[in-house]
This record gives C-alpha cells, structure tokens and sequence, in this order.
C-alpha cells in the first residue's frame, strides 16, 4: 500500500488549474467562465493545503490562507454575477463574444 | 546736489502723461486730453528751463569748468565689485541743454498739434504718444550709463515707429513705420555690440568711468588687443557711431527717414527737430572725450561719413517734389554737418565740438518751424506736392514769413540762427581739414538753393490758385508755435554757447571771424539767387536746366536708387540666399524630424491597435502564454 505523497496532490491541482484555464479560454457563457475561475482558485487552495501538510506540519498558515481565499472567492462571486446581470440587462446575452465594444 | 532733485520730475512728468493718457485717453473730450498733454510737457519745460538757468547762470563754472553732476544714482542691476547697470540722471552742460531743446520743441509741437490734428478719432492715442516719445528722448539725454541710454534709445525707436504709423490704416505710412524700425534696429545691432566691447575694455557701463578710464594714457596701451587690424577700442566706437548713424539717418542707414514722412506732420517736427535724429549726434558728443582723446580713428570715420551724408542727401533734396521730403533730406543734411563738425573737432580747443552742438541748437528752432510751417502749407492745401501749391503767400501770411525766417535761417544768412552755427562748424572745418571745409561749402551753398526752390515754389511761383475748402491759416494755437519760433530762430544765434559747451567743460570764448564767414554767406546768396532766377515766377528754365543734366537729375530724383540697392540686396540676395535656404532647412529638416517621430508613431500604433479587440479571452490567452513563456525560460535558466 503506498502512501498518498505530495506529487500526487500536486498533480491534481495542476490538472484542476489547466481545466479551469482551458474553460477559462474555450467558454462563451460567462457564468460557465466564472465557475472555471473558482476551479483556478480551488487548485491553488489546494496546493496551499498540501504544502503546509507536508513541508511544515506545525504551522497553520496555509490554512488560514485557503480559508482568505475561499471568502474572498465568495466575494468575487458576488461581483462577477452583478457584472453580469449589468451586462446581460444591456445586451440581452452574456455570451463574451456579444461583448465586444471595449475595443481601439 | 540735492538742488537738482526736481530733474526727475522732467522725464517722469510725460511719463505720467503717457499713461493718464493712454489707459483714459479715450473717455476723456479732446480738450482735456489735449490740455492735459500741453499741461505736462509744460511744465517739463518750465523745470528744464530752470535747471538750465541754475546750472549754467546760478551755479555756473566751478573751478573754471562746468561739472559733471549726478544727482539722482540708483543701482540697478550689480553684475560684479565694478560692473553695474545704474539708473541715474547725468547734468553735464550738453544735456541740460538738450533738456530744455526737446522740451521746448516738444512743447511747440504739442500746442501746434492742438490745432493741426483736431478732430482726429485717437486724438488722445496721438498725445499719448507724443509723451512716450519725449520721455524716451529725455530719459535717454539724461542717461549716466551706457545701458539706460540703450534702453530709452529703444524706447525712441519705438515710439516713432507708433508715430510714423499712426495713420494705420494707410498701408504706406504702415510700411514706412516698419522701414523706420527695422532700419534703426538693424543699427542697434551694432550699437548693442559696441557697448559689450566697450563695457568689457573700460570694466564699466558708466559715463564717467568709462571716460576716466579710457582717456588715461596708460590703459590705451593695456587695451592693445586687435582685430582685422584696428584695436578694440576703435571697434567698439565704430560700432556705436554705426548705432548712432542708424538714429540720425546718416548714409547709408538713413533710408527710412523721407518714407518716415509719412507720420502728422508736427511728429515730423519732432522727429527731426529735436527727438529721434539727433539722439545720434548727442551719443558721439556724449563719448565725445572718449573718441577724441584715444585717437582711435573712429573720429576719422564720423568726419567723412558726415560730410558724405550732408553733400549726398542736399542733392537730392534739390529734386524732391514732396514738400515734407524736401525737408527729410535737408535734415540729413545738416545732421551731417552735426556730424562732421564732431569728427574734425580734437578735445582741447573743441571748436567743432561746440559748433556742433550749436547748430544741433539752433537747427532744432528752425527745422521744427519749416515742419510746422510746412503742416500748415499742407492743412491749407491738403496736398504734400509741389505742383499744388503756388502763390501761398497772401493766403497764409504768417506762415509765409515765418517759413522764410526759417529759409534764411537754414541757408546761414547773418543774423538769423543758422548763419552763427554754422560759420562756427565751417570754421572749425577749414583749421583742422580744407576737403571737408570745401565740400561742406559747396554743400551749404545747395542747401541755400533747395531752401529757397521750396520756399519760392510754396509761396510764389504761380498765381494763387482758388483754394478748396479753405478756412484760414488755422486756429491760434497754430500760429502762435510758428510766431514764437520765428523769433527765436531769428535771435538765438546770438547765445555766445562757447561759453557753455565745450568738451572739457571749461567756458570756451565765442568768436566770430567777419572775414571768414564772407565766403560761406556769399556762396548761401548766390544760391539763393540761382533759386530765385528757377523758381520766383513761373517759367521753364529750371526744366531746361535739369533736362541738360539728365542723368543725374534723374539719379537724385530716384534717391540715388539707395532704395533699390537695399531691395535688391535685401529680396534678391539676402531672401535667395539666405532665407530660402534657411526656410528650406526649417520646412525639410526641422519640421521633418518632428513629423517622422509623428508619422512613425502613428503607423506603428495603427498596426498595433488590432491588439485590443475588446475579446476577453484573447486578452487571457495572451496573458496566459506570457506567463507560460516566462515560467519557460524562468524553468530554463534555473535548471
């Protein structure tokens, strides 16, 4: 039975950033693009956990960090999703690609 | 010296008056305004006149010689220990006497004024001006340095260009006042040179120093250092008297004066009387030790441009049609003489010093009564020509002999003003160079004849034509300038000025030779006679004689095409020269600098704008690969 070591977690959070960068790029609907930002989050908290597991066990601050983010992550939500309604009550979309006027 | 305190108040007082009028000129009546403007020159007169009565009859010589006052000193701009730029007032006897001439005169012309520009819309704007111009020309005969008498020289300059284009909307009288302008600013160029140079060999911009310094023997020899072959010292005079030529219109800088014509005629008056042409014969005078003393050669240079001046612009004053141009040339004439008599004068008899300064005097009375007489020909007939006029003399009597005053005044005929002044200058001219003293002969004799050509051609001539609107000779305030001038021309000849001005300062005795002065008279009636046979009645021999010297009357008429000359070095040369390529090299190569950083810009911008989209994702991926790409090469470099 071998152990679970730090490489193995630290493939997961790196497959879980790629994902959400990959839905980050490829997604028109903005709300999809906000749930891949929240996977970009969630595998740097992540990492966050599994650092402070296992290089410095005694200490607890990269918990409180992963606790920060998730709040903070919250908050953003909530922005993002006003932005959102903004836009979607101006453009009856919230497809990206209808959004296009902030340009030269 | 706390006496002479109140000669501040001389230059101040038109200043005050330039101001009240300029900034309230236009909501007061002509009448007050013009009240106001006799009132303070007025009493500038009065107070010069006293200064002069106590410094030269109260006061008088101390020690045998006049001195050298400075009442009022105030340090203006300290360069070094030595080096400093003062505002002062200087009395030495040349300028109390210029302060009472250009107050006095300045005076006339403001009273005549009162009359000959009645009714004109900037009638106040005119007063204005004629305050400016006095102050500056009192400001600049008082200066102690050589610095304030820059300043108030450029005031001058400016003030007459306001003068002579007062009639703006007149695109002649626009051209002349820029001529006027750019010609003595051109003069000023040198001149401002000259006071460098100078202000750095004697280590002082001051009068007195720099007198001190530069006529003691010893520091001539320190300033040895040489240029083109002429010492510094030299250098630094010719290029003040170039500055001194610019003002006073001497050839070949004194084009601009007959176009100057173009101004009212009682600021012709002023101009030539007692203002602006003379500003340059004081400038020599008041260096006078300086260019006497060090025999720098300068001295040689005023002598001949002086009489050149004086023999050239008299013959063209013989074919001039235009009354006022006449009188133009005539005052470059006898600024000529002025001019000369300084340039053979040495410093210890200073005959020719004082002659100067005399017929400088005595010029002033008679050339500011030709003017104004020659306005009030002009505001009777309402033409500047020749052809118009004939036959004046019942119609404008006093006028008439008053003019012929001035006639016999300018063509030396004892016992009017002009004949002293100039028998002293002739004199002067005979002792120390026979060729000047001929030529100025022979010049004088051609000034007694254009005199007389426009006397007789204004006054007789023809049978009096009818005159349109014709109301008199004009209002008092016209005729009295005209009586009071003629008197004086008539009488100050007899002021025995060696007694006051010499240019040590020590009271020189006046004398006159009898039997030296039957030359120079003889030769004033025989030219008065020849005009007299041209010009008394109507008849064609005068035509007949200029058509016998075709080429050159036809040279003189055209100004001996000086005009031209200037033209063509100005247009053809200087603007082919100089300007086109100047002009090219500021279109092509400055201008062409700054629009290639301009043009670059906007085409590197214009390719580069595709970049922002407005596509949030392409801004992420962009993001995205940089910051793989850097992680990349960080991962390389630390691997």
């Amino acid at each position: 039975m071998s152990q679970i070591t730090i490489t193995h977690i630290l493939f997961l959070s790196t497959a879980l950033f790629f994902i959400g960068v990959y839905g980050l790029l490829t997604r028109r609907n903005m709300i999809t693009m906000l749930m891949a930002v929240e996977l970009i989050l969630n595998s740097v908290n992540i990492n966050f956990v599994a650092f402070n597991k296992y290089l410095y066990p005694d200490n607890l601050n990269g918990l409180f960090f992963t606790i920060f983010i998730i709040a903070i992550a919250a908050a953003e939500a909530a922005v993002a999703i006003a932005i959102i309604i903004n836009i979607y009550r101006n453009h009856r979309s919230i497809d990206v690609e209808d959004n296009e006027e902030m340009k030269f | 010296m706390n006496i002479y305190n109140y000669t501040s108040l001389i230059p101040l007082l038109p200043f005050a008056g330039f101001l009240l009028l300029a900034l309230f000129g236009k909501k007061l009546p002509e009448k007050i305004s013009g009240f106001l403007g006799v009132l303070f020159i007025g009493v500038a007169a009065l107070l010069s006149l006293a200064t002069a009565y106590q410094y030269f009859i109260i006061d008088g010589a101390i020690n045998g010689s006049y001195p050298t006052l400075e009442p009022i000193k105030i340090t203006w701009l300290q360069f070094t220990s030595s080096l400093a730029i003062d505002m002062g007032i200087m009395l030495d006897p040349i300028s109390v006497m210029m302060l009472v001439v250009v107050t006095f005169i300045s005076l006339m012309v403001h009273i005549y004024s009162l009359g000959y520009m009645h009714g004109e819309t900037r009638f106040a704007t005119y007063y204005s001006h004629l305050q400016l111009f006095t102050f500056s020309m009192l400001g600049l005969v008082v200066s102690s340095n050589l610095f304030q008498i820059y300043m108030f020289w450029e005031l001058v300059g400016v003030s007459s260009f306001l003068l002579i284009g007062y009639y703006y909307d007149k695109p002649s009288a626009v051209a002349a006042s820029k001529k006027a302008f750019i010609v003595t600013r051109f003069a000023d160029l040198f001149f401002l040179i000259g006071i460098l140079i100078m202000g750095l060999t004697a280590n002082s911009f001051d009068f007195n120093t720099i007198i001190q310094t530069l006529t003691s023997t010893d520091s001539i020899e320190n300033h040895g250092a040489q240029f083109l072959g002429f010492g510094v010292l030299s250098w630094a005079l010719t290029l003040i008297f170039i500055g001194g030529a610019g003002k006073s219109a001497m050839f070949p800088l004194h084009i601009w004066l007959p176009d100057a014509m173009e101004g009212p005629t009682p600021v012709s008056a002023l101009i030539h009387a007692a203002t602006m042409v003379v500003a340059g014969v004081f400038l020599v005078a008041r260096l006078f030790p300086v260019f006497a003393i060090t025999d720098s050669g300068a001295l040689e240079i005023v002598a001949y441009v002086g009489i050149f001046s004086a023999l050239f612009a008299a013959v063209i004053a013989c074919t001039q049609t235009d009354i006022k141009r006449v009188l133009a040339y005539s005052t470059m004439s006898q600024i000529g003489f002025m001019m000369f008599a300084l340039g053979v004068s040495d410093f210890e008899h200073g005959a020719g010093y004082t002659s100067s300064m005399f017929h400088l005097f005595t010029h002033a009375f008679f050339k500011s009564l030709l003017f104004l007489g020659a306005g009030s020909v002009i505001h009777a007939v309402h033409s500047n020509e020749m052809k118009d006029m004939g036959g004046l003399k019942k119609y404008l009597p006093i006028t008439h002999i008053t003019f012929l005053i001035a006639c016999l005044a300018i063509a030396g005929i004892p016992p009017f003003a002009g004949f002293f002044s100039k028998e002293g200058i002739l004199h002067a001219a005979y002792e120390s160079n026979p060729a000047i003293y001929y030529v100025a002969l022979i010049t004088s004799g051609i000034t007694a004849f254009y005199m007389f050509r426009l006397y007789y051609s204004i006054f007789w001539n023809k049978q009096a034509i009818h005159l349109q609107n014709f109301h008199g000779e004009g209002t008092l305030s016209m005729k009295l300038p005209l009586i009071i001038l003629g008197t004086l021309s008539a009488v100050v000849g007899f002021i025995p000025f060696a007694n006051f001005i010499t240019p040590s300062g020590q009271p020189g005795e006046s004398h006159l030779d009898i039997l030296f002065s039957i030359a120079p008279v003889l030769i004033g009636i025989t030219g008065i006679i020849i005009a007299t046979v041209f010009y008394k009645s109507q008849n064609n021999k005068a035509d007949n004689f200029a058509a016998s010297l075709n080429g050159l009357y036809k040279s003189a008429y055209h100004k001996f095409y000086i005009d031209e000359v200037y033209t063509f070095i100005t247009k053809k040369v200087i603007f082919n020269m100089i300007g086109k390529p100047a002009a090219w090299f500021d279109k092509n190569v400055v201008d062409g600098l700054m629009n290639a950083i301009g043009n670059t810009t906007t085409t590197v911008s214009e390719s580069m704008k595709e970049l922002q989209s407005g596509k949030v994702q392409e801004y992420a991926l962009y993001f995205i690969a940089g910051v793989i790409g850097l992680s990349l090469i960080g991962i390389y470099l630390w691997m």
